[in-house]
Parts: structure tokens; C-alpha cells; sequence
């Protein structure tokens, strides 16, 4: 296992030393952290002091992580009721940092960083960088949004840290992204995974061959991808692509990250400690069986979360990884518990939808979905961009396409769904999160 | 021997053609004729352009999906039973015709097709034993000119 050994090298900085502790040590530190968090998250919110007192929960009832399951679990609802300063657990004077998450109904979920908070996080995004190969001497493309979204200044302070030339160009003007990555000799970029397709798509518009560049590394997140857009990625660009995880209510990106085994995402579980529940019965699953991720910040101060219910679905991979990393990994994130839609009583994953896509098409095309209710009946369309890899001037070649997509999805999905050709760039372009459903089922009723 | 058509991808929606031909225009690309196929849904432009390359940039720097083929133009006398002779002569050679449009009238009585081939090499071959004029595209150009 020699090239185990020069990827375990190759991932290594001094900050990630944490990723190496032994386990009864790692359960020692999770446990007088927890003590701490909860202590302080009982004496300073109101939200958690009330809900622990209903349970009959004592701070002092809290002294191993084991107990953390007595904790009652907190909800994204609960950001929304208590908007926008009501989680605090510091003083206004002690935080030095805002950032927005964007609602998508409602009010929007507000979170905050003190100095240490701050630091917390750039010691994840450093150790993340490592895992994924990254280091001083690197220069890193930062396609992420800069602003109220975690992404890009989450990435920023991490690449800096590490001692990486950190360029900010935050998302869109993907021309000019491709001109920066060519004339500077970018060697690593940081985007959602859409976006880089997207600007894959464009390089080649423009005659420019991204796997002749520098660039070796792409750290991709903020939205669910499969392993075949990972190997669309992979071999179209000539990179490494990393799955990087997070989200902001926790700290932003930097909960968890993919090592070079690419075999499931390490949690920083010193400072984000994992649970897996089944979202029904609230009762924790099995290593290696699906269900909600459950995460507990274990030192944030400005704003901890206890149990924060992610809903995102995932499981706990069992055994160790061979990169010699101890702490654990949770599968990749591939859909959410509040991503699925329910056509004519059918689940529907977005991720099943692209699986299908790929197959037929062998990239992914940019592709949305449109809900609507005709006659009392769900209707899905899925309009997808003509590629020029699939356009022909035969109108029997388009119309065979149309075909094999319906068919494909078909059987993906037991569904019958219209498929739209649509002319390219069409479909709105996520620099954040990409929007793949709307539903206009309430208004037509 | 063969010319090249610019294709491009249409929404079958009001106003798009007005986009490509504008584009066009603007980059000074004289369309020299034209077909649109279309379904319900979508629509296939296939044109002859000037300058197929310019022509094949300018769309794809706006964002258009295009696809170039060769097809073949083939002159026939004009006058009834000219296009008929060809198609029996086709047919006989195994050549299938994916598709074809009359391109404009040509001089000395003659017009001028467009054929899109399922192999062109050998229906151009079949046609030039048989004496039947294949319009070189630089002379398609030129004579569409007059």
C-alpha cells in the first residue's frame, strides 16, 4: 500500500492532527466539550433552556457524549421562529460575523461567528484542503459566492490559512473565470459542482482544454452530486474532485470532506459531533444504515447547535478508512429528506432524475423540473438543454433522443414524465445552489 | 465536392428565428437559403451561409447549439421530370436521401438541390457516372451571387 502511504502524506498538515486521534481520546475530548456547550446553550438560550427543561434534562445530566441522546433535537424551523438574533449565545459585541442563509419561504436563518468561531472554522477548511491534497504553493480559484452565502469567505480564510495564493473571484463571468484559470496557473478550484460543468461547458466552447491547464483539484459542494458527474468531472477536466460538506446553521463548508480514498466524507467530529436517526422514529440507526444526519456543534460559541436536524440522509460508514484518518465518514449526501417530491404519490429524488440523464446522455445536461397539476393530476416536465455533443440536424435523431429520455426516466422513476428539449442557457445557472424543481402545483389549484 | 450546412437548434416558440438571422446579419453572413424543420416542440434551421465557420462562431459565442454537415448540391435541368430522373437514379444506387431543399434557381435553365446523404461520398460518386453536374460550393457561392 505504498501509494496509501503518499496520499496519507501528500493529505498531511500539521493542523490535521485532530483527524488522527485515537478513539477513546476523540470520545474524552467530544465528551467535556459537550459538557461545556450545553451548559452554556442552557444558560444563555432561552429556546434550549425551555425545550430541556420539558424533557426534565439537566445540563448536569450531560457528562459523556453518550448522553447526547437524551438532548431534545433542534429544527430549521426553530432559526426561522427565533429570527433573526434569538440562538445567540454571545453577546452582539463578541460576534464578528453575520452571515444569511437563504430562505427559500419565509424569513431567511441568520448565524453568527465570534473570533474563536472564526478560527474553528479555518481550522476545518484547512484540514479539508489537506485531505484533498491542497497546500501551501497552491493557488486556488474561489468560485464560491463571496457575501452572505458560507461558501465563499468559509473557503477564503481556510485557503489562507494553509498558506495557498487564494484568488476571490467569487461565482459567475464564467469567461473571465476561465481566463484567470489559464493565465494564472489556478491549480485547485472551489464552486458547487453545477457550476464547474457548467464552466467545463464553456472551456469548451472556447477552445480551451481544462485538462492542459495546472489545475489538478476541485473541492465541490453545497449541493448534492453523484459518482458519475464526479467522473464527467474527473476525466472532462483532467482533475481530482473532492466532495467537501456543510452547512451554515453548523459552520458552513468544513463538516466534513472527502480524503483521497474517496470513499465517504470524514466528520470533524471533534467539533461537529455526528448522529444518524431514523427521521420517523427519532431513534438512531445502525452504522451503515441510511437516514437524517443529526449534527451537534460541540465548541461553537456564538451560536451553538445542539442536535441540529439536517435533514439530510446519509449513514455512518463502518470500519476505518484506509487513509488512516480516525475520524468517521458519513456516505456523500445525495439527497435531502426535504429535496424528494412526491409526483401522483411516487417519491422523486432529483439525484435518480440525473442518474438517468447521465445514462442516456453520458453528461449531465443542465435539466429542471416543472411540477404542475392538469385536470387534478400531477404533471412533471423535465426540460433539458440540447448539448451540441446531442444536437443533429436529422429531426428523427432529436426526436429519438426525446425518446430514450422518456424511456429512461420511465424506468428510473415508474413515472411517466414529458421531456422538453430546451435551447442552452435557458435554464438559470446556480452560482449557489442549483435550483432543479419548481412547482407550480399550489398555484394552478 | 461537398458544402457545408449550418444547423442550429430552435425552440418551437415565437420570435426565435429573428435571433440567429440578426446575429447573422450583424456579422455581415449572407444566408443563401434556408429549410426549417420543425415539431411540435422543437425546430431544426439548416442553412448555407457564406461563411459556414464565422457563421458557426458567431451562433455559438451567443449560446446556440450548432452542428455543421456536409450535404450536397446537385444541379438538375429545370423542367418537369428533372428531379424525378435524379430520385430514380438515386434509388437505384442504394443512397438514402435524409432529407433535401431546393436551393434557388440556377442559370440556363437549371436548378440547383440540396441533398443530405446517409453516405455522400457515394452518392456523389454515383452521380458524377452518371454525368449529373455536383455544384463545387465555391461555384454555388458565386453563382448564387448573380
Amino acid at each position: 500500500m505504498i501509494q496509501t502511504c503518499e496520499q496519507t502524506a501528500a493529505g498531511f498538515h500539521p493542523a490535521s492532527a485532530p483527524d488522527y486521534i485515537p478513539l477513546p481520546r476523540m470520545r474524552e475530548l467530544q465528551s467535556s466539550r459537550l459538557r461545556k456547550i450545553v451548559e452554556r446553550a442552557y444558560s444563555r438560550v432561552e429556546l434550549y433552556r425551555t425545550r430541556m427543561d420539558e424533557r426534565g434534562v439537566r445540563p448536569e445530566d450531560i457528562q459523556s457524549i453518550d448522553d447526547i441522546t437524551r438532548l431534545p433535537f433542534t429544527y430549521k424551523a426553530d432559526l426561522r421562529n427565533t429570527y433573526p438574533f434569538g440562538m445567540f449565545a454571545s453577546p452582539m459585541s463578541d460576534v464578528v460575523r453575520l452571515h444569511v442563509s437563504s430562505g427559500t419561504t419565509g424569513k431567511p436563518i441568520v448565524v453568527a461567528y465570534t473570533r474563536e468561531d472564526v478560527d474553528v472554522w479555518t481550522n476545518v477548511m484547512v484540514r479539508s484542503f489537506a485531505a484533498c491534497g491542497i497546500n501551501h504553493g497552491d493557488i486556488i480559484q474561489n468560485a464560491y459566492g463571496y457575501g452572505l452565502f458560507t461558501g465563499g469567505l468559509g473557503a477564503h480564510y481556510g485557503g489562507e490559512a494553509i498558506g495557498a495564493t487564494v484568488i476571490p473571484i467569487s461565482g459567475g463571468n464564467t469567461d473571465r473565470q476561465i481566463m484567470i484559470m489559464k493565465d494564472f496557473g489556478v491549480t485547485a478550484i472551489c464552486c458547487t459542482p453545477s457550476y464547474f460543468t457548467h464552466l467545463m461547458d464553456r472551456a469548451m466552447e472556447l477552445g480551451v482544454d481544462l485538462r492542459a491547464l495546472p489545475i489538478r483539484v476541485g473541492v465541490f459542494g453545497a449541493e448534492p452530486w453523484s459518482e458519475s458527474m464526479r467522473r464527467c468531472i474527473e476525466t472532462g477536466a483532467g482533475i481530482k474532485a473532492f466532495d467537501i460538506y456543510g452547512l451554515s446553521e453548523i459552520i458552513g463548508p468544513g463538516v466534513a470532506i472527502e480524503c483521497p480514498m474517496h470513499n465517504g466524507l470524514h466528520v470533524f467530529e471533534d467539533y461537529f459531533y455526528p448522529e444518524v436517526i431514523d427521521p420517523v422514529t427519532e431513534e438512531p440507526v445502525p452504522d451503515g444504515e441510511e437516514g437524517e444526519l443529526v449534527l451537534t456543534t460541540l465548541s461553537k460559541t456564538a451560536m451553538p447547535m445542539i442536535r441540529y436536524r439536517t435533514r439530510d440522509i446519509t449513514a455512518m460508514i463502518p470500519g476505518e478508512c484506509p487513509c488512516g484518518r480516525t475520524i468517521r465518514r458519513i456516505h456523500r449526501v445525495g439527497r435531502r429528506s426535504d429535496d424528494m417530491f412526491i409526483v401522483r404519490g411516487i417519491n422523486v429524488f432529483p439525484s435518480q432524475i440525473e442518474a438517468a440523464l447521465l445514462a442516456v446522455e453520458g453528461t449531465l445536461p443542465h435539466y429542471q423540473i416543472i411540477l404542475t397539476r392538469e385536470k387534478g393530476l400531477d404533471e412533471m416536465e423535465v426540460q433539458i438543454e440540447v448539448t451540441p455533443e446531442v444536437f443533429s440536424d436529422r429531426i428523427g435523431a432529436l426526436e429519438e433522443l426525446n425518446r430514450k429520455l422518456v424511456h429512461a426516466l420511465d424506468r428510473t422513476l415508474g413515472l411517466r414524465v414529458r421531456v422538453r428539449l430546451v435551447k442552452p442557457n435557458t435554464i438559470a445557472r446556480s452560482e449557489g445552489k442549483a435550483k432543479r424543481v419548481i412547482d407550480r402545483r399550489n398555484l394552478d389549484e | 465536392m461537398k458544402i457545408h450546412q449550418l444547423s442550429l437548434f430552435l425552440e418551437n416558440r415565437p420570435g426565435q428565428l429573428l435571433g440567429p438571422c440578426r446575429l447573422l446579419a450583424q456579422a455581415g453572413i449572407d444566408i443563401r437559403t434556408l429549410t426549417l424543420a420543425d415539431t411540435r416542440e422543437f425546430g431544426i434551421l439548416r442553412m448555407i451561409v457564406s461563411d459556414w465557420q464565422r457563421g458557426a462562431q458567431v451562433l455559438q459565442e451567443a449560446g446556440y447549439v450548432t452542428n455543421i454537415t456536409e450535404v450536397v448540391a446537385v444541379e438538375v435541368p429545370d423542367r418537369p421530370g428533372g428531379l424525378a430522373g435524379l430520385l430514380e437514379l438515386l434509388e437505384s444506387s442504394n443512397v438514402n436521401i435524409e432529407y433535401m431543399y431546393a436551393f434557388t434557381f440556377g442559370r440556363e435553365g437549371k436548378a440547383v438541390l440540396i441533398f443530405r446523404f446517409d453516405n455522400p461520398d457515394a452518392a456523389i460518386a454515383r452521380l458524377q457516372e452518371a454525368g449529373i453536374n455536383v455544384v463545387e460550393s465555391v461555384e454555388v457561392y458565386n453563382r448564387i451571387e448573380r
